[in-house]
């Protein structure tokens, strides 16, 4: 047992895990949001770019946006990062974590938005607020207490689906779970268990921090 | 127009600008479009050679046709089995047996918070080593171990919250005639949650449909993993990946849109639904199960009380 975390750096992989997590994180809220607003533009075009665009990817099989960041964008398109093979693939990998999620990301603004009832914008224009004063006083406070429940999901979500980034050679933990069976096929169910155990400590403290809060800040109607 | 809460119904002036902003739209999505078909042109891939092999019968009988079936394979045996494993830990969380709710609640919480392809490549060396099945099987049994584990534990979770969403009297009237608390969850509760996630169910086909791809990563020979194949024949691996992403995506639309046109018609026939809403992938819906946690909580302080 010793041996194995001596022979494995698991702390690294679930360190490069951690990585992931948070890079695309940041990356898929910037592109949530912005097709966020274009999903909830007045123009026509932008909520239809905006509604294509997330149809499109919410559809798509994550591995298959993985793979083809790999095999399209960057081996036969030739849109290279870096000269270092792995250092690519790793920003390849955050790219595509980046765009798969956003459209969750999008979808969950929305959702929050559209728990806010007409008559709290229309109060806000009655008693005179300017369209960004409305917005900043009146509806996106109460949206973003909406949105926070399906942003901590897709959170979750991104943190377990970091793991289909071994499918273009990143080095997190799910690639190093299978080179510990490979070497140590003795310990598979203790393998297994220190990897699952690792998610659920990653995973846990989100999905109590998003009750608390959506519990603390829901908006009482 | 529909009233918004973001916006005013436009007036002149907010058109005029709506017409700008259309152009700056258009010629903005044309732009992406152009750069990225001149890009793949750059490379060859708009070539038609490159395009006319998907117009021939042998490509799809050999390869598409048959990772369709592996991919609709792997996924209607994990639906099947991952219902099973719902309703039974689903049940088990409603269970007035305080051991029975612990530790289906820890069954279904640990499953819930482990990536599916971590518990697929388990199961595929579990399988390899033991010999459970033949050699051929593996990835196929692997893939579906994964699915059934992760989305049963989805299915316990979305059975605890239709549960949740019935009115209180809907069990207060099973009790009242003299049924059994398990016969008022059997025979009242169950079959009404049921019907309200069936929206929610269809929509986690869309999950499952999605997560057969990760068996590309265990080498389970589905859709996705035809890319390669066909690829290497007809040097053509990108044509060949927009096409599958094509397959998939129509696959997937179409299933949600059937979620949808469920929820509508429960929706007309005056039911209450529970959607999986925004969440994506990993996200259950948002029911407050607070009133069932509160009911099976009295259950217990009256259990104690007669002990």
């Amino acid at each position: 047992m010793g041996e194995l975390f001596a022979e494995f750096n698991v702390f690294a992989a679930f360190g490069m895990t951690i990585l992931l997590t948070v890079t695309a994180a940041i990356g898929s809220l910037l592109i949530g949001t912005v097709v966020a607003i274009m999903r909830l533009s007045p123009v026509a075009v932008f909520q239809r770019a905006g509604a294509f665009y997330v149809n499109t990817v919410r559809n798509t099989p994550l591995t298959l946006i993985i793979i083809a960041s790999n095999i399209v964008m960057a081996v036969n398109l030739g849109f290279n990062f870096s000269k270092d093979f792995s250092r690519n693939n790793l920003i390849w990998a955050v790219i595509a974590l980046s765009v798969y999620h956003a459209a969750f990301v999008c979808e969950a603004i929305r959702s929050g938005v559209n728990t806010v009832p007409v008559g709290q914008a229309e109060a806000a224009r009655s008693i005179g607020l300017t369209f960004s004063q409305s917005l900043r006083e009146i509806v996106l406070p109460q949206g973003f207490r909406g949105a926070i429940t399906p942003l901590g999901n897709t959170l979750i979500a991104l943190t377990k689906n970091t793991t289909v980034a071994t499918a273009i050679g990143v080095a997190e933990i799910s690639g190093l779970m299978s080179e510990m069976i490979e070497f140590r096929s003795d310990l598979l169910l203790f393998i297994f268990l220190i990897v699952a155990i690792g998610f659920v400590i990653l995973t846990l403290p989100v999905g109590i921090l998003i009750t608390y809060l959506s519990k603390r800040l829901v908006v009482k109607r | 127009m529909s009233a918004s809460v973001l916006f005013d119904a436009p007036g002149p002036r907010a058109r005029a600008r709506h017409r700008v902003l259309t152009v700056v739209g258009l010629l903005l999505i044309l732009g992406f479009v152009g750069f990225a078909l001149w890009k793949l042109g750059e490379k060859g891939n708009l070539a038609a050679e490159k395009w006319t092999p998907f117009l021939t019968a042998e490509i799809w009988t050999n390869y598409f046709i048959p990772g369709l079936i592996n991919t609709l394979k792997a996924a209607a045996i994990s639906v099947v089995l991952a219902a099973v494993f719902g309703v039974l830990f689903g049940m088990g969380r409603l269970s007035d047996n305080t051991v029975i709710r612990w530790a289906s609640s820890v069954v279904v919480e640990f499953f819930r918070s482990v990536p599916v392809l971590v518990m697929m490549i388990a199961a595929f060396w579990f399988y390899a080593f033991n010999q459970t099945f033949d050699f051929d099987l593996v990835p196929l049994a692997a893939v579906v171990t994964g699915l059934t584990l992760y989305n049963g534990a989805v299915v316990a979770e979305l059975i605890r919250s239709g549960v949740g969403s019935l009115p209180k009297g809907q069990s207060e009237a099973g009790l009242s005639i003299g049924l059994t608390r398990r016969q008022t969850l059997r025979i009242i509760q169950l079959p009404q949650a049921i019907t309200a996630m069936l929206p929610a169910l269809v929509s986690q086909l869309v999950v499952v449909l999605k997560d057969t791809a990760l068996g590309y990563i265990i080498t389970y020979d589905e859709l996705l993993n035809q890319y390669k194949s066909i690829g290497s024949f007809k040097s053509n691996i990108v044509p060949a990946m927009i096409v599958i992403a094509f397959l998939f995506i129509a696959i997937n639309y179409a299933l949600t849109r059937v979620a949808g046109y469920v929820e509508r018609r429960l929706r007309e026939r005056g039911r209450v639904t529970i959607t999986r809403g925004a969440a994506g992938p990993g996200a259950v819906a948002e029911v407050d199960t607070a009133i069932i946690d509160q009911q099976l909580h009295e259950a217990d302080e009256r259990a104690l009380r007669e002990r």
